[in-house]
């Protein structure tokens, strides 16, 4: 296979990038003992006690279905939300349309800390508190904006005749959506798609505060082991590895979503 | 493009704000509340106009954190835009190696921020960590809990690692959807690599680059967990950025007043100059206000 | 300015191309005169495209060859071909100035920058773009970017040929109008060969010296707008150009005539001698606007029921049934259009026999 300049960039960077994790994944497979008491660039006595422990905690297997479960759920509302509001920006001016679309992306300019507390309230007092629905609704507030300039972006490439063309030969606005135009811009329905998914599962702060038990997601459970655990760094290590796996196995499965999203969409 | 002007499509956007509003709404004018009073007690409030405002604009610790936010996301910008645009220009257009490198890019993205920091932690001990280990074995002596050089540049390095795939990403698929006809007609033009990408490429990717520099910036500003993970802030104040600062004020007078009112004069920062951001990305290289 | 010759071209986009269909261009061998205007005319999917982009060099064809002026290119990248193409949307440099945009492919090539000024000018004027040459050229209308798309391809010396595909598509059609008989302008001016491929016959036969038109992969014919129009060596061409197409009746032979439900036409006597000893299957031809409304009783005329009359401004359609067969007549507006029933006069020397597709000739 003959290597192009750009192929070996890119190897050398993916390289660098996957460093750290290989390292905690290093760190996951040996004991605290071990580590402490020499240096190894691969685990000399692999072990999965690391894992073992952190696995009979329970919360750990429910850890991960409540993350997945909201993600999902936010993921689909926002880009279901999305697709028309950026066909509307994209194609017509109206009353306030550019303050709207500016005012989308300010949700995303507060620092969390403090709304915390009134966020609390508010979901409270509509008995939304522990729900999975709940942090999927909360992480529309920055992943739909998110989502509406991503997707406006991809819609304006694609020219008006194409819409024109396709109601002078009678599509209905919902048949031409879904089979003229959605087709047009699918690197950025991957994109978006990829983007909420990443951004809800990540979010801490928001799905901390407003689930306790049913809907706690892992990265919660993560904290406590983290806190419990001291400086044991096997068991960190392992821990983290954790929080990694889901979303790198969603992604591999999606991936030939992914990239069939980013494949050139000829006009 | 032309836009046909029809009210009606505040329809196609009504979901939108409604999702969107209430969340927003109702806790933004809760702590627009707070800022504004001096709460004793759960009944005993006092308004007190703008004091908290002045108070926290005349906090020389709030100034500093400030400038070190300042200094933080301009090299975050300027290192992360740059390297996103090149790995995105290295990556396969088609084969299987596509979405290989689509999920490599993307684990460092998925990985919670507090996880991040314990990842850096671990990474760049002396005693155990591979680049910890490395870099005192080439005998440069290299301690970010102890030199706040160190401590800079390790975090920068951990916010490059962990967001750069999101540049590069935004830019492969802005890349992606430029027509093939475009890079034909260079060709036929007798352009060269470089020639391609100013003509080309780099305009049309211009509202996938606004969208990563409007987010990186944002985000960059606001960041909290991973850098107070890594190193809580010091040593001494030397990382201390502004969402550091203001959840130690936050937590350590536990006064919500300042805090609210922190709260909102960050908000307003971020909100000037993501403006200015855009209006200037929208701008660049068409000379005339689109 | 060059010769393009194909030898034997034939292409797969399948690796191992197994049946009729895998094949995008059947066999062809074609010759472009230097300096002609050409069209490449068909339906959607017959391989126009295909041909045009062997041509330009964005295809390597599975076999055959490829000759500039003798200069085998069969494997030569584009840049290679000096050709220019102008594509279906204007594909211009958005951040530059029309002049800008212009001079790029000789700045490119290193050419002196008074040579440049002089040259872009030039056919600035041509194209009627000198009042926007200090323009960018991203705020102007889309028959303005693609002047500027042909333009990018006029300015160089050395263009072998403007290879055109469909560039019409995003244009008004208020503003096609003048675009096209600009393109024929430019063509009469610089004497280059133009290749341009449209599925749209009046955009053919405005623009083109030679039309080649295909179908589903092959050159059905090749010849001028009017022998096309006169004289279809194959029903599909009788079918696609003109508008309505030719009318296409199967039939018999019986001596010097063609029969159709028992009613003779006169044919020429050389074809009806030919096509007595086909055995193909037959059909007369013949183009609606030629047949004739002749008074009753006329010799070898033929006569038929009248089913529809439209009155189309400047002419009539009428169709009339002969047998089970419709045949459409084309009558100026002024001519009396016969009642329920009509006598028909098709000329020998108009009247064209078909076996199995094929023109007897």
């Amino acid at each position: 296979m003959r290597l192009k300049k750009s192929a070996v960039g890119l190897i050398v960077y993916l390289v660098l990038l996957m460093l750290p994790i290989y390292w905690m994944l290093n760190m996951s497979l040996t004991t605290n003992a071990d580590i402490l008491g020499g240096f190894s660039l691969y685990p000399k006595d692999p072990t999965f006690d690391n894992y073992i422990k952190i696995f009979t905690d329970e919360s750990w297997y429910s850890g991960y279905i409540n993350s997945i479960i909201y993600v999902s759920i936010n993921t689909a509302i926002s880009l279901t939300v999305a697709l028309p509001a950026a066909y509307a920006f994209s194609r017509y001016s109206f009353l306030g349309d550019k303050h709207m679309f500016f005012w989308l992306l300010t949700n995303r300019m507060a620092p969390p800390a403090v709304f915390l507390l009134p966020f609390f309230q508010l979901y409270s007092t509509f008995g939304l508190i522990d729900t999975h629905i709940a942090v999927a609704l909360a992480h529309c507030l920055f992943n739909v904006p998110l989502a509406v300039w991503i997707l406006e972006g991809f819609m304006s490439g694609v020219p008006r005749e194409i819409d024109e063309t396709a109601y002078i030969d009678g599509y209905s606005f919902p048949r031409f959506f879904l089979t003229v135009f959605m087709p047009l811009i699918r690197a950025g329905i991957g994109v978006t798609a990829f983007f909420c998914f990443m951004f809800s599962w990540v979010e801490l702060l928001l799905a901390r505060t407003l689930t306790t038990t049913v809907a706690k997601p892992i990265a919660a459970t993560m904290t406590r082991t983290v806190s419990a655990t001291g400086l044991d760094w096997g068991l960190l290590a392992a821990a983290g590895i954790l929080t990694i796996v889901p979303g790198a196995l969603v992604i591999w499965f999606v991936r030939n979503y992914m990239a069939k999203g980013f494949a050139l969409g000829r006009v | 493009m032309n836009k046909t002007e029809n009210n009606k499509a505040w329809f196609l956007v009504l979901p939108v704000f409604v999702i969107v509003a209430f969340s927003a709404i109702i806790p933004l004018m809760t702590i627009v509340n707070y800022s504004v009073q001096d709460i004793f007690g759960p009944d005993q409030r006092v308004f007190v106009g703008t004091e908290w405002f002045r108070d926290v604009l005349g906090d020389e610790r709030l100034q500093e954190a400030l400038w070190r936010q300042f200094l933080f996301s301009g090299l975050v910008l300027l290192i992360e835009i740059p390297l996103g645009v090149l790995v995105a220009l290295m990556m396969p257009k088609r084969g299987w190696t596509v979405s290989v490198v689509l999920v490599v890019l993307a684990l460092p993205l998925l990985i919670p921020w507090n996880v991040i920091g314990t990842i850096w932690i671990i990474f760049t001990r002396p005693d155990i960590g591979l680049l910890g280990v490395a870099i005192n074995g080439l005998g440069v002596e290299f301690d970010h809990t102890a030199s706040p050089l160190d401590a800079w540049i390790t975090v920068i390095l951990m916010e490059v690692w962990h967001w750069t795939p999101l540049v590069a990403l935004l830019a492969y698929a802005g890349l992606r959807a430029i027509p093939d006809a475009y890079f034909q007609a260079a060709r036929i033009d007798g352009a060269s690599a470089w020639a391609t990408f100013r003509y080309i490429q780099l305009p049309k990717m211009r509202g996938v680059l606004t969208i990563a520099v409007l987010l990186r910036f944002m985000d960059s500003f606001l960041i909290y967990a991973e850098p107070f993970v890594l190193t809580g802030g010091g040593p001494g104040n030397s990382t201390t950025f502004l969402s550091i600062y203001l959840v130690k004020v936050a937590v350590g007078q536990f006064d919500l007043g300042p805090a609210a009112a922190f709260s909102i004069i960050y908000f307003l920062i971020i909100l000037l100059f993501s403006w200015l951001f855009y209006q200037a990305l929208q701008n660049v290289g068409t000379g005339e206000k689109q | 300015m060059a010769r393009i010759e194909l030898n034997g071209v034939e292409h797969s986009y399948a690796a191992k191309p197994r049946g009729e269909a895998d094949w995008a261009l059947k066999r062809l061998d074609l010759v472009w005169r230097d300096g002609g205007a050409y069209a490449l005319l068909g339906p959607s999917g017959c391989g126009k495209t295909t041909l045009l982009n062997v041509i330009s060099g964005l295809v390597y064809p599975t076999k055959g060859t490829v000759t500039f002026d003798d200069r085998d290119v069969t494997n030569l990248p584009t840049q290679q071909r000096n050709i220019a193409q102008v594509f279906q949307f204007p594909v211009i440099y958005d951040t530059m100035t029309v002049f800008d945009n212009l001079a790029f492919p000789l700045r490119n090539r290193a050419v002196d920058a008074v040579k440049i000024r002089e040259r872009v000018e030039e056919v600035a004027a041509m194209l009627d773009l000198t009042p926007d040459l200090q323009h960018r050229a991203h705020g102007l209308t889309a028959d303005a970017k693609q002047k500027i798309s042909l333009g990018r391809g006029l300015v160089r010396n050395d263009v072998a040929a403007v290879l055109f595909d469909e560039p019409l598509t995003v244009i008004d059609p208020q503003l096609k109008f003048q675009l096209r008989r600009k393109l024929k302008e430019v063509h009469e001016q610089f004497n280059l060969t133009f290749i341009y491929v449209t599925h749209d016959q009046n955009e053919a036969l405005t623009i083109a010296d030679q039309v080649v038109l295909m179908n589903e992969g092959a050159v059905v014919q090749v010849g001028t707008p009017q022998e096309l129009f006169e004289n279809p060596r194959h029903t599909f061409v009788g079918y696609f150009i003109g508008s309505p197409g030719m009318n296409l009746v199967p039939c018999a032979i019986d001596g010097d005539a063609a029969v159709i439900d028992g009613q003779r036409i006169p044919l020429a006597q050389a074809i009806a001698a030919k096509a007595q000893s086909s055995t193909g299957r037959l059909e007369m031809g013949i183009r609606p606007e030629f047949v004739r409304v002749a008074p009753a009783g006329t010799t070898g005329a033929v006569l038929v029921t009248v089913a529809v009359v439209e009155d189309l401004g400047n002419f009539k359609m009428v169709e009339a049934r002969l047998g089970g067969h419709a045949i459409k007549v084309k009558l100026p507006e002024d001519q009396e259009v016969p009642g329920e029933s009509a006598s028909l006069v098709f000329p020998p020397e108009r009247t064209k026999i078909y076996e199995d597709g094929r023109l007897i000739e």
